[in-house]
């Protein structure tokens, strides 16, 4: 599907403006987990370095698979843990005088 | 069958991350998005181990076991003062897997003798290239915010031209790779240079400016997993790549708004380099800043109503947050207004402050952002900046021959009284002196942020 390039052009066009629309009216508060939360989204090369990494043989592809997998597995699960960590410390709690 | 079962899941994953990055934007949503959006992330792994071609499950499962050890005891361990350098080193990691993906499919074809066609040569580049310098440019921002190396601006001469050769290098390389997809010399060459040219590019970026540093990088890991997914002619990967790099992009913008300057005078600006001290910094205003003690400082509180916090970089490395908010609660106790005022680009990373005020346990609905708080300083009796610099300069409202002139500030010196909480009288990130400190209702606290807002909280409750 993605080989037409009008198609990928289509595709490519359209999230890119549905990313914009998404984040544009983000309060400053949440920059951080925002950013490392896209940040975590970004390790989605993961499925890139599964196809690489899972072929039949052993080759020098899978050997490089296999460090894009580490990678990107690190990206993925320290993002989102991170997020979720720094997330459940921004609390609104009533004013303690 | 499985193929478009398989395809289904990608149109549900992709939905998941567009709503969880969605819910990530508003403080109510937050949790639930990054949830909603790490289920979606793994429905998308799951869904691509089915795909045909991936038959060795060993090496995956080998590789996500390590990574996600890594990762989690990353995430687990970090302080949060050390989260700017955290999120460069996830960015990296990112980005050189796309390389490494990018890498291994052109390999793939050379070995069954097939060139790629279409838009995946374009793709292989672009997805190559981006990487490569994505994981360089993260390892060095996250060298200068390690403190590993020196964080200020790092520059040489005739740094643009080598700079500009190597570009002009890429660029030739990237033509020839295009029209030749089997010369897999070049490839590799394309990928070395393109190593170096990350690292190039971010050395000569001061600390002051790594917010903007980090918010392209992030970008630039969604762009580069975006073009992968073109080689491989995978949905979801585009998708959730090309959201990521508009998402960073726009990030980008604001700290560049925030600091009123355009995004190639941060990259190539080498702004805050130790050269540009022989020239305004000398030009700026000369006279002497007033030490006072912490006790001073409790005097004047004990008779103030109103106080707005101002942090900066410097109470992340004094790792003050604790006592900044014990302070805020003793002086909420004595019956005096506390606010938190927020500068867009304080500290190193887009909302660093927040982050930081958050994990201290300061209710985010006491922390105003700038255009919100400004109108309140003229009203308000002191203004406390701790280790804050360029972001409270005057001089960006009023000189123009300034390098920081036009840059949004925050308005301490309208308060009647200013505490500036800072180790020295050193020039900040931009080496521009700071006339701020030498006003008539300024006082000076020298001292590491901590310790003096240690002291001031006894010396309150001492006067109560």
């Amino acid at each position: 599907m993605l080989e037409d390039p009008v198609v990928a052009l289509t595709i490519l066009t359209l999230s890119l403006l549905l990313g914009f629309e998404v984040i544009s009216k983000v309060p400053p508060l949440l920059h951080t987990p925002l950013m490392s939360g896209s940040n975590a989204i970004s390790g989605i090369t993961i499925v890139g370095a599964l196809i690489a990494a899972g072929n039949e043989e052993r080759t020098v592809s899978s050997a490089l698979g296999f460090i894009a997998i580490v990678f990107a597995t690190i990206n993925v699960v320290g993002g989102f843990l991170v997020t979720n960590r720094m997330l459940a410390m921004f609390k609104r709690k009533p004013s303690k005088s | 069958m499985i193929e478009q079962l398989i395809q289904f899941a990608y149109l549900i994953g992709a939905v998941l991350l567009i709503l969880g990055m969605r819910a990530l934007g508003s403080p109510k949503t937050a949790v639930r998005g990054n949830i909603l959006a790490s289920v979606g992330m793994l429905l998308l792994i799951v869904a691509t181990l089915f795909l045909q071609g991936v038959v060795d499950f060993t090496v995956i499962l080998a590789g996500v076991a390590v990574g996600s050890a890594i990762g989690a005891f990353l995430a687990l361990r970090i302080e949060m003062t050390a989260m700017p350098q955290m999120v460069a080193l996830l960015n990296g990691f990112g980005g050189g897997a796309s390389t490494l993906v990018a890498s291994a499919e052109l390999l793939s074809y050379a070995r069954a003798g097939e060139t790629p066609e279409g838009v995946v040569p374009y793709a292989i580049v672009a997805g190559a290239l981006i990487g490569a310098v994505t994981f360089t440019g993260s390892v060095i921002a996250f060298a200068k915010l390690q403190e590993l190396m020196k964080g200020a601006a790092i520059t040489y001469p005739g740094q643009q031209f080598v700079n500009g050769l190597i570009a002009l290098g890429v660029i030739g390389l990237c033509v020839a790779v295009v029209l030749d997809p089997s010369a897999l010399t070049l490839f590799f060459a394309l990928v070395g240079i393109s190593l170096l040219l990350g690292i190039l590019l971010v050395i000569p970026i001061g600390g002051a400016d790594m917010p903007v540093v980090i918010s392209l990088l992030n970008s630039y890991s969604g762009l580069a997993a975006c073009a992968t997914g073109f080689v491989l002619g995978n949905s979801a990967l585009v998708i959730g790549g090309s959201l990521v790099g508009a998402s960073g992009l726009i990030l980008t913008k604001i700290m560049c708004d925030a600091m009123n300057r355009s995004l190639s005078n941060v990259l190539f600006g080498a702004f805050g380099a130790q050269t540009v001290s022989d020239g305004p910094a000398d030009a700026g205003p000369q006279g002497t800043a007033k030490g006072y003690t912490p006790e001073d400082a409790a005097v004047i509180f004990g008779n103030a109503r109103s106080v707005i916090i101002v942090p900066g970089y410097g109470m992340a490395v004094a790792q003050a947050q604790h006592a900044v908010r014990e302070l805020a609660d003793t002086l909420t106790e004595a019956g005096i207004t506390v606010k938190f005022a927020i500068h867009p680009v304080a500290g190193r990373m887009p909302g660093h402050m927040n982050v930081l005020l958050a994990e201290a346990d300061v209710p985010y609905d006491r922390l105003i952002e700038m255009d919100e708080i400004n109108p309140e300083f003229p009203e308000t009796d002191v203004a406390l900046v701790l280790g804050a610099n360029d972001v409270v300069n005057p001089m960006a409202r009023t000189d123009k021959s300034s390098p920081i002139y036009g840059m949004p500030i925050l308005d301490v010196d309208r308060a009647t009284h200013v505490f500036v909480v800072k180790r020295s009288m050193n020039p900040g990130f931009a080496g521009v002196q700071n006339p701020l400190f030498f006003n008539d209702n300024t006082m000076m606290i020298f001292g590491d942020a901590k310790k003096v807002v240690l002291q001031v909280i006894e010396a309150v409750r001492d006067l109560a």
